[in-house]
Parts: C-alpha cells; structure tokens; sequence
C-alpha cells in the first residue's frame, strides 16, 4: 500500500468535478449507446450490460419479494387470522424467503454490482470468461423461472428452508421450487469462477494484491465460498427431489431417512451462503467510507484478511442453526465455539469503518448516510448475534421473531443498505446520470426509520416468545397479547415507511435515468480505477490501457491521477 | 374487516400491564432455567449496549467533528492502521468472547442432563396437537401438562409424523420434537399458574394453532389430579387441545376449512367420494378418527392424518358424545 504524501489538499469544498475525457471527439461511444435492440442486451458479452440486466432482474425480483412481505406484515396486525388463510399465509412466507434468497440477495452485490465493477476496478477490458458470464445470467433466468413457475403450480408451503420430512411429505410444488434453487446454484458457481480467474489473471499493471480495491477482496473472499459451498445446496436439493419422486429413503423417517441429516447439509451450504450475501456488502461500505470521508482505510491488511477469514470459517458454523435440533452436546458446544470466531474477525471491520472517519473530511451525500445507516444496523445486527451464538439463549430465542430480527438487521440493515448505498456510490458510473441528492438523502432517512420501525420490535416480540412462521398469534396468554399485537402493529407501521422509501427511490432514479445532470467521470473523487474513465464507460472500459501507480485510497492527488481519462 | 391503521383502535384486552408479569425483554420467570438462564442474557445485553453505544457514537461524534463544510479546505490525516490499536479491538473482543461461550456453555451442560428422580412425562406431537402420558400414574393422553411446583420433570418426546419443537418461553426452555427418534428436555416449575406451550417448528396449516398450556400446581393438587386420572375425558376440550377445531367447524357452515362442518350431521345420511351413502352413526365417527381415509366425505381432499393409538378410546367416546351434542 503506497502512503498518501501531503497531509491536506486546499481544493476547497466538494472535489472538482473531472469533466468527461477531454478529447471528445475521439473518445468511443458508451457501452450503454455502443447498440440498440433487446437482442443486443440478451447476447452481449459485455460485462457491464450482463451487470445491468442483473441489476434489473435483481431489483425486480426485490419489488415482488418486498410486495409480499408488506401482504405477510398486514396480515400480523391482528392476532387472529382474518386477511388470509393459514395455507395461504404459508405460501406467501415461503415465497418471500425463497424469492428474496436464491433470486435477489445471492446475485445481489457480485452478480450486478460485482460484474459491472470488478473490471473495471481491476483496470481490465472485460472478465475472464464473457460467455460465461453470459451464459451464467442465462441460467439463472432459467432457475428464477422454475421458481416462479412454481407458484403457478400451486406454490409451495415449506418455507425456504425446505426441512424434511414436511418438504417431502405436503403436497405443494416443492420439486419445481427445489429444481429452480438447483439450478440457480450453477449460475452463482460460475460467476464466481469467472470472478476468481479475472482477479488472478487480468489485474492492470501495478495493480498489485495490496493495491486492490476493498470491494474485490470481499468479491474474491465470496466467490470462494460460491465455488466451494454451492455444490452441496444442489446435492442436498437432488437428494430431496430423488426422496419425493422415487421414494428413496434419505431424509423421511418414514422411509428409514434421518431429518437432522436434511439439516446438516442444507446449512453445511446455507451458512456460508450468508456470507455470500453480507461479504460484498462489507466491501462496498470500504469503498465508500474512505471515498467519501477523503482518507486511506484504517487497517487495509486487516480488512482484506478479516475477509478470508470469515470465509473460510463460515465453512465451520453450520450448527449453530441446530443447537435445539438434537444433536449432540458435543457438537453444539463445538459450533458455538467457532461461531464465536466469526465475530472477531467481523468486529476488526467495524472497528476500522469507524476509525477511518477520524479526521478525515466527510461528506454526508446519500452514499455516505447509507453507509452510516449500516453502521448502525449492522452493528445491531452483528451484536445480536451474540445472544444466538451463546448456547442457552439460543434455546429460548431460536426459530422466534428474534431470530427473524436478527437476519434482517444483517441480511436488509446489512447487506440490502450497503447495495443501496453502492448503487448510489456508482450510478454515476453506470448510467451517466446525477441523481436528486436531496431525495436521496430523504429516501435514506426513510430507509433508516422504517427500517428500524419494522424491525426493531421484532427482538422484543421474539425474546418475548413469540414464535416465527404463525399465521395467528391469537393463542398467546391473555396477559401478553395486548404487547404481542402492539409490537407487531409498530412493526407493519415501519413496513409502510419503508414502502414509501422505496417508492420515492424509485422515483428519483427513474427521473435520474432519463432527467438527470450528466455525470462526470469522477464525481466523489475516487483514487480506484474504474473512475478513471468516462461515465458511463465505453464498451472496452478504457480508452488507453489503464496503469495502476497507487493504493486504492490514496487521495493525495487532487484530482486524481487520469492516465486512461486523459487519453 | 380489519381497520385499515389497527394500530389506532385499542388492542384486545387493553387495561393490563403491556409486559404482562415480565419485563419488557423477557417474559415471565417461571423456572429454574429461567432465573439462571435470564442472568446470561441480560450480561450480553449489556454488553451489547456498551459495544453499540461505543460505534454509535464514535461514528455520530466523528461526522459532526470531521464533516467536510463548504469553503473550507479539504484537511485530512491520512491515517493508515495503528498495529497496537488492532490489536488491542481484536484480543479484547475474542476475550469476551471465549468468556461469554464458557459461561454460556456450562449453563447448557446442567440444561441437558435431567436429574435424578425427576417425573417422567412423555410428550407426544403430532399436526396440530399435543398430548402427555404419564408412565408411572398410567394416564395416556393428558391435553395439558399438568406438573408439580418444584419438582424436576423429565421430558421425552416424540413426533408423529413431521419435526416440531417443544416450546415454553416462561421457562425458557425449546426442543425439536423428530418422528422416529426421542428427544429429552427437562424443567423444574417455581411458580403456580398457567404457561404458553407453541410449536417452533414449522409444521403445516395449523402450526400457529399447535398450542397447549402447562399448569404448574401444588404437589397435594398434582397428587389429586393423577389419582383421578387426569379427570374423565372432556369432548369439548379435547375437539380443540387435539385439532380437530383447525379443520371442522361446530357450526352447519364449512367456514372456509379443509373439513365438513359438523353440526347436525349426526345421524343423517352422507355422500361418500366413491358415490356410496351411509348414515352418521358411532362407528363412523369412529373409523373416521382412526382411519380418516378410508371413507372420504364426497367433495372434500382427503387430508386427514390418523388419530390411532394417539387418543384412547374413552377420549375417542367423548368426541363422539360432543359431536352429537352439535347441532
């Protein structure tokens, strides 16, 4: 890591912008005008239009997976069940915990944002494998299809954990479901091998591993774990479709199976999954953190390790989610251990997010509140955790609405602020579009109260024993359930603030896309190089290949070095 | 119809304290677990607050100091790391840490081993219900858990046919309950009343419903109630301690159930699925609880787990009785 030379830079009060590449005459048209027609879209082999259509894909299935869960919170304002049916209620559970799974947060950061950046962070024309890449997007159409297909069919009722024997016992479409998830398991391999070759092989010269962006350690740190844990969710879904349709004995008890067994594997890939989902996330709130406050990471070595740590020993907790399930005291006392190790690494992160803002010089634009909005609701988030990883209160707090809590203070307050935060960071980039910060900075705040609103009073709800996945809670002691329905109230409240969130977002980055001021190439004053060239970029990324000459946080030049804009 | 905004109106039985007997965190304290337990939880708690406390307000105290303000020049200290300070923010956690899992851990180890001459009880789950034999006073069936104030009582459970967990929050204590293996739980009650039982396993259509209570009473009353055998079976109770109220409703309307309804059918004559007819008697009430499937009423899906060898035949005489009694 070069060290940044001067201590200030009087360049006054917000960077100046970098105009758009000087020549102008000569400079390429963006890959978002370089064709037109769908059929351009569905068959390029550019990285970044792959990006978008995830991006698209990935934010749509977000609005449906949101939309059911504002159904699923109205339905809870009442403690009897008087909106929907039990079944229904099952299926509209199952659907938004599938939905928002295998199809939004999975592909979320690497898939979208990952593939639109890692090139051009790295300094490289596209990723290893382009028609790979490609051909990864197409699979996991094909695998939201079968997903989506699967509500047609009658939809499934087993939440998205697919526990036998009841998965493999009700009558809803579970095979459909499961063959969806199945698939979809290839198109993350993929990305991920193509994530890992790009980073091993395309790097720009003098762009050394203690040179890369904090948002590619994390992106390499997840496709590890992509790579190596995936082929266990397919196996386990195989064996479970096998069960079903040929009535092999593997998980039924009925049929001499073991349903623990179903357990151990579907988590031996469900629990490094969790950190497929929140490692990018940790990468982007890196990026955004030093970029707006101006100043290097505080403990680049540490962040990037901590990194790889958490990946490989996400490998080693999956227990943790079974600590009631039976198994053996030795093996809780063993994954509670080790669960306790994942947390230091991740306290490292935090612990460093917040020492970067010392001194520094920040900038409170919409990008940034999203990350100090993640600070908070990550750190919550990561707290609580504490009390599931610790034997005892698990037993009282697991399968509650505290558990519920929990993963949605790390899986929204984590992983879907940070996405948001990083869109926001790199719609310039992508689209060539200013977007209203006013707004933004109104849409996050609304963000940050209806997310707390929503979640919040679930801890209390859950640590108060209200179990997850009841359509009705009418059966509570009559002494509690006046708490039970006024907890439940605030939280559908807050689900109404964040639903008009996301609508003035929309709206906002919808007026950006076609209203919006022209972007520079460098609007925050990033030192990575993927601000180094036009917004939105031309097909090949850069104009004169890009040469790599310092750390990614080094702000000691203002602006910043242009080698490949200047061209 | 619900109101649009609920929140607005008063909640169901409005006038009680909002925490009921516990306090805003946790529920009622009701065993030895619990109080033991509850100190735990409270330490993470607190230190949950500190740890949050300190990001918290580090971070708001380092935007308000070091926020960039128009027309002013951009002043930075380009910090890179500080090795004794990382250090110091990793050991300092994972000493905690490892604190918090012995601690945690020891706690467990005396959750998981009964003690010796503990009350056996053995429960029994199936959709959507629960039901409690006591082996050494030869009652089978009990729709409540009915246990001795200070006594340990020794749980083993099995499940009829999908996984659910056995859940007591006063207690603080939770089990899976697995078909085809045992599991054992064990609690010993320090206050008389009456405390929610729910199923934490995701089971089905009446999941939410799988409900039962523990009654904790007097050692003299716990003697009482088992020399009488739990009390002659009751119809009515048991229509809705063992589902059957999920699934059919006591009026003449279906109500939207998966089950017909089952005022005034008593006697009267019924279609079968196959086309043939036959009269509501005794035995068919009967076959229809042990062996749901063997004559589906015409028009509805044969849904219907079995109830053989889960309720004893007194307890299957007195739904019988009730059924009659609906009109």
């Amino acid at each position: 890591m070069t060290t940044a030379g001067s201590t200030t830079s009087a360049s006054g009060a917000a960077p100046a912008p970098v105009g758009p590449p000087s020549a102008a005459a000569a400079a390429p048209p963006s890959y978002l005008a370089a064709q037109r027609g769908i059929l351009s879209w569905l068959f390029t082999l550019d990285h970044k239009r792959i990006g978008v259509m995830y991006l698209v894909s990935v934010l749509t299935f977000f609005f449906i997976g949101g939309l059911l869960a504002v159904v699923l919170r109205l339905e809870l304002m009442t403690a009897k069940g008087d909106l929907l049916s039990a079944d229904v209620y099952n299926k509209l559970f199952t659907l938004h915990g599938a939905i928002m799974i295998f199809v939004f947060i999975i592909p979320s950061i690497p898939a979208s944002l990952g593939n639109i950046l890692l090139p051009l962070m790295i300094g490289a024309k596209d990723v290893a494998f382009p028609r790979l890449n490609l051909l990864s997007y197409w699979i996991y159409l094909v695998g939201s299809i079968f997903l989506l297909y699967s509500i047609l069919a009658g939809a499934m009722d087993t939440g998205w954990t697919f526990y036998t024997p009841y998965s493999t016992q009700t009558g809803t479409a579970v095979i459909s479901a499961t063959l969806g998830v199945f698939i979809l398991g290839f198109s993350s391999i993929l990305t991920g091998l193509n994530f890992i070759v790009t980073i091993h092989k395309l790097r720009a010269p003098g762009l050394t591993w203690m040179r890369l962006p904090l948002f590619l350690w994390a992106t390499y740190a997840t496709a590890i774990i992509q790579v190596l844990a995936t082929p266990v969710l397919a196996i386990t879904l195989l064996l479970l479709v096998a069960e079903r349709v040929l009535g092999i004995g593997i998980f039924d008890p009925a049929m001499g199976g073991d349903p623990v067994l179903y357990q151990h594997f579907f988590w031996f890939y469900s629990h490094p999954a969790v950190y497929i989902m929140i490692l990018p996330a940790f990468g982007i709130i890196s990026e955004i953190i030093s970029v707006h406050s101006r100043k290097p990471i505080f403990g680049y070595r540490a962040i990037a390790f901590s990194s790889l740590a958490i990946a490989l020993l996400s490998f080693l907790v999956w227990g943790h989610h079974m600590f009631v399930s039976g198994q053996s005291e030795l093996a809780g006392m063993l994954f509670s251990f080790l669960t306790f190790t994942v947390a230091v690494p991740t306290a490292i992160k935090v612990f460093s997010w917040v020492a970067t803002l010392y001194k520094g010089s920040i900038q409170l634009t919409t990008a940034m509140l999203y990350a100090l909005v993640f600070l908070f609701t990550f750190t919550i988030g990561g707290l609580t955790g504490l009390f599931l990883g610790s034997l005892t209160t698990d037993i009282h707090l697991h399968d509650t609405y505290f558990v519920v809590a929990h993963f949605h203070y790390v899986m929204m307050g984590g992983t879907v602020v940070a996405f948001l935060g990083g869109l926001h960071h790199w719609w310039p980039k992508f689209t060539g579009r200013m977007f209203s910060e006013r707004w933004g900075r109104l849409g996050a705040a609304l963000v940050f109260i209806g997310f707390n609103g929503t979640f919040f009073p679930q801890f209390i709800l859950g640590a108060q024993g209200m179990p997850r996945r009841y359509h009705s809670y009418n059966l509570v002691a009559p002494d509690q359930l006046p708490l039970f329905e006024l907890l439940h109230r605030l939280s559908s409240l807050g689900s109404h603030v964040l639903t008009i969130a996301f609508l003035i977002m929309a709206g906002y980055l919808l007026h950006s896309l076609f209203l919006g001021q022209r972007a520079p190439a460098n609007p925050w004053g990033g030192a990575t190089l993927e601000w180094q060239t036009a917004s939105p970029p031309p097909t090949q990324n850069f104009v004169d290949d890009p040469v790599c000459s310092h750390g990614p946080y080094d702000f000691s030049d203002d602006p910043p070095a242009t080698s490949a804009a200047a061209g | 119809m619900m109101t649009i905004y609920p929140l607005l109106t008063a909640t169901s039985s409005a006038g009680t304290s909002p925490a009921g007997k516990g306090t805003i965190w946790l529920p009622e304290q009701a065993s030895t677990a619990a109080e033991r337990g509850d100190v735990l939880f409270y330490f993470i708690y607190y230190l949950s607050a500190f740890f949050f406390l300190l990001v918290v307000g580090l971070t708001v105290a380092f935007v308000l100091k070091y926020r960039r303000r128009r027309g002013q020049p951009v002043t930075v200290t380009p910090i890179e790391g500080s090795r004794r300070l990382e250090i110091a923010w990793s050991v300092v956690p994972a000493a905690i840490l490892v604190g918090i899992f012995f601690w945690s851990f020891s706690d467990y180890i005396t959750l998981s081993v009964p003690p010796a001459g503990a009350l056996e009880v053995r429960v029994l789950a199936q959709k959507w219900s629960w039901s409690f034999d006591y082996p050494k006073h030869g009652i089978v069936g009990a729709t409540e858990l009915v246990v001795p104030q200070g006594r340990p009582v020794k749980l083993t459970m099995s499940a009829a046919e999908v996984i659910h967990s056995f859940y007591v929050p006063a207690f603080r204590i939770k089990k899976d309950v697995l078909p085809n293996r045992y599991t054992v739980t064990w609690f010993e009650a320090t206050k008389l009343g009456s405390y929610d039982i729910f199923c934490t396993e995701y089971c089905g259509s009446g999941h939410s419903q799988m409900h039962a209570l523990v009654k904790v009473v007097s050692t003299a009353d716990f003697e009482q109630w088992a020399q009488t055998g739990g009390g002659p079976p009751d119809g009515k109770k048991l229509f809705v301690a063992k589902a059957c109220a999920t699934c059919h409703s006591v009026t003449t309307d279906r109500m939207g159930l998966p089950g017909p309804p089952l005022a005034g059918r008593f006697g009267q004559t019924e279609t079968l699925s196959d086309g043939a007819t036959l009269t509501i008697d005794d035995n068919y009430v009967r076959e229809s609880i042990v062996a749901p499937m063997a004559k589906v009423v015409k028009g509805y899906t044969p849904v219907m787990p079995t109830f053989a060898g889960l309720l004893t035949d007194p307890q299957i005489n007195a739904l019988i009785d009730y059924i009659k009694t609906l009109k």
